[in-house]
């Protein structure tokens, strides 16, 4: 993450307005605050997502796209604006461009049905890496045990970053897709994801962008990183579950076929044939998450709001005052220590199972993730059935990290 | 308010950094394994069972302090014991950890199974301390299958 070094003093968060935009932040957990240090698995929402999802069923609900009277045209016209919006998060060229899914493992699974089945035989081959989320491996296999093709998996290094050399090695002709991810949730490295786009377009092969982590924490630029298919979810940008989006490359996406059939994404249907929608329509099924998926849109503006280098600046003070206090405690192993980060500190406390580190941290009002994070290839790599997790958000603080950082302490006194 | 000590008693501790009958078993005639997918925590339970005893067991695997301080325990406990009274006792452990049952009943305090009555507070840590008896009750019965917690 290269925050830019201008000469005036970069942009601050004003964390305090932040936090009384979370109402789930003061709850208390067992009589204690709230430390949500989860946002990886899924992002706390601000009362402006809240208050546009209840403002659409109380204001303007009605089906989209198919009424002629005044609440479906509002409720229309809400939603191809959350579409414009997504588009400029994401620097697309043209709205048409962005579908509308459930998120980041819909997308990947639009892509192997839509383009993949048509694209992926026998003979082929693509390319993953060793730190792909389950979302972005297991769609592939499926493929695979149908079409025979063959899948490569990219190494890292002990810090976690793609071996650069390795990646390079894989690329040859038969490689028609490279599918990988922007940043790994299991332990946060950011990828070189222009360089490997960069390499996998000379080889001609077609590339698929996991964003789901990267979407919260990086300014994205589809066009700039030179992929064909970006995917991300709603809920881990501070917005609803079950709306998140796909960008494709307009002439990729007019070439494929339909993934879903249904209503919505055709002109014409009789018995003997149907005649399909444009894109980005064509690839929207049924009625989709029409509120979930307007409020997606207030939850990016909310993130542009705040500025994706003020967002950066304060993630990476975090993620060096986690990774300073954190690293007080003797026994506790990073795992993830990549040059490139975002602000999610995977860990193991001594021999101490990070199942139990996650119970007595719960007790504490601490919620981390503990496990494999669907990660487990990656897991492997490291040689550990699971790690503690801790990630950070725009609401998160240094006095977050510092009850982090008693609560290890707590953990192990209770192991000692 | 629950209290952490009452789940991380100091036999759970105790028995988690120093598992007993840890390890393969030589002339054992029944295994099984068992998966938490939660947690990635796999166990493999081994018994010897000579006629309607059980004659010895030994556990593998790593998990959490929980599982393996519970398999742990479970073993000490089964060993020897005729096969009824072991189906018996994880009957009995089950309520336990799960509410239906208060500790102090005899067999469970003698057999230090009491111990994780606290787990009862922590929902999502019942399979981790069942884990091993599923698996132990699998090998009894001789199913070849994985078990699986979910
Ligand atoms: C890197 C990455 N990819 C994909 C996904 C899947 O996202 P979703 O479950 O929202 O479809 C996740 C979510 O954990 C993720 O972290």
């Amino acid at each position: 993450m290269n925050v830019a070094t201008e000469h005036r003093p970069a942009p601050r968060l004003d964390l305090e307005r932040i936090q009384a935009d979370f109402p789930i932040l003061s709850e208390q957990i067992y009589g204690k605050r709230l430390v949500f240090l989860d946002s990886a698995a899924s992002a706390q929402k601000p009362r402006q997502v809240i208050d546009a999802e209840r403002m659409v069923y109380e204001r303007e609900y009605a089906n989209i796209h198919r009424g002629v009277y005044y609440l479906s045209q509002r409720a229309t016209d809400a939603f191809e604006a959350a579409r414009e919006t997504t588009r400029a998060f994401l620097n697309a060229r043209d709205v048409r461009e962005i579908v509308f899914l459930r998120g980041a493992t819909e997308g990947v699974n639009l892509v192997a049905y839509s383009w993949g089945l048509d694209n992926l035989k026998a003979g082929d081959a693509i390319v993953l890496s060793t730190i792909e989320h389950h979302s972005n491996i297991v769609p592939w296999q499926l493929l695979r045990d149908r079409l025979g093709f063959e899948i490569r998996v990219a190494p890292v290094d002990e810090e976690g970053q793609i071996d650069m050399a390795a990646y390079r090695g894989l690329l040859d002709e038969r490689v028609k897709l490279v599918a990988m991810t922007h940043c790994a949730n299991s332990i946060g490295t950011v990828t070189p994801i222009r360089e490997i786009a960069r390499l996998a377009k000379e080889q001609g092969a077609v590339v698929l962008v996991d964003g789901a982590q990267a979407a919260p924490h990086l300014p994205i630029d589809v066009q700039e990183i030179g992929c064909d298919f970006y995917v991300f979810s709603g809920h881990k940008t501070y917005g609803p579950s079950g709306a998140g989006a796909l960008y494709g490359r307009g002439e990729l996406l007019d070439a494929m076929p339909p993934w879903q059939g249904g209503g919505e994404m055709i002109t014409r249907v009789t018995f003997e044939k149907s005649r399909f929608h444009e894109v980005p329509h064509k690839f929207e099924a049924g009625t989709p998450n029409i509120a979930g998926t307007i409020a997606l849109g207030v939850a990016l503006d909310y993130i542009t709001g705040l500025g994706h280098e003020a967002i950066l600046a304060h993630e990476h003070d975090l993620l060096d005052y986690a990774m300073a206090r954190l690293g007080e405690i003797n026994s506790l192993r990073v795992i993830g220590t990549a040059r490139e980060k975002a602000a999610i500190v995977s860990f193991t406390l001594g021999d101490i199972h990070p199942h139990d580190v996650g119970t007595i941290l719960d007790r504490e009002g601490i919620a981390v993730r503990v496990g494999h994070h669907c990660a487990q290839p990656t897991m492997d790599r490291f040689d550990l059935p699971a790690t503690v997790r801790a990630s950070f958000g725009i609401y998160n603080t240094r006095e977050d990290v510092d009850a982090l950082h008693d609560g290890l302490r707590k953990t192990l006194e209770i192991f000692a | 308010m629950f209290d952490l000590q009452d789940l991380y008693q100091e036999i759970i501790i105790d028995h988690s950094k120093r598992p007993r009958n840890f390890g393969p078993l030589e002339g054992a005639n029944r295994h099984a394994e068992g998966d938490n997918p939660l947690c990635g925590d796999q166990i493999k339970v081994h018994l010897i069972v000579d006629g309607d005893t059980v004659r010895d067991v030994r556990f593998e695997g790593r998990g959490c302090a929980i599982s393996t301080a519970s398999a742990s325990v479970m073993t000490d406990t089964i060993k020897g014991k005729p096969v009824a009274e072991v189906k018996a006792l994880f009957e009995q452990f089950h309520r336990l950890v799960m509410g239906e049952e208060e500790p102090g009943s005899d067999v469970l305090e003698v057999d230090r199974l009491g111990a994780f009555a606290g787990v009862r507070d922590y929902p999502m840590r019942v399979k981790c301390a069942t884990l091993c008896w599923h698996t132990m009750n699998a090998a009894l019965e001789g199913q070849d299958d994985p078990i699986s917690t979910e």
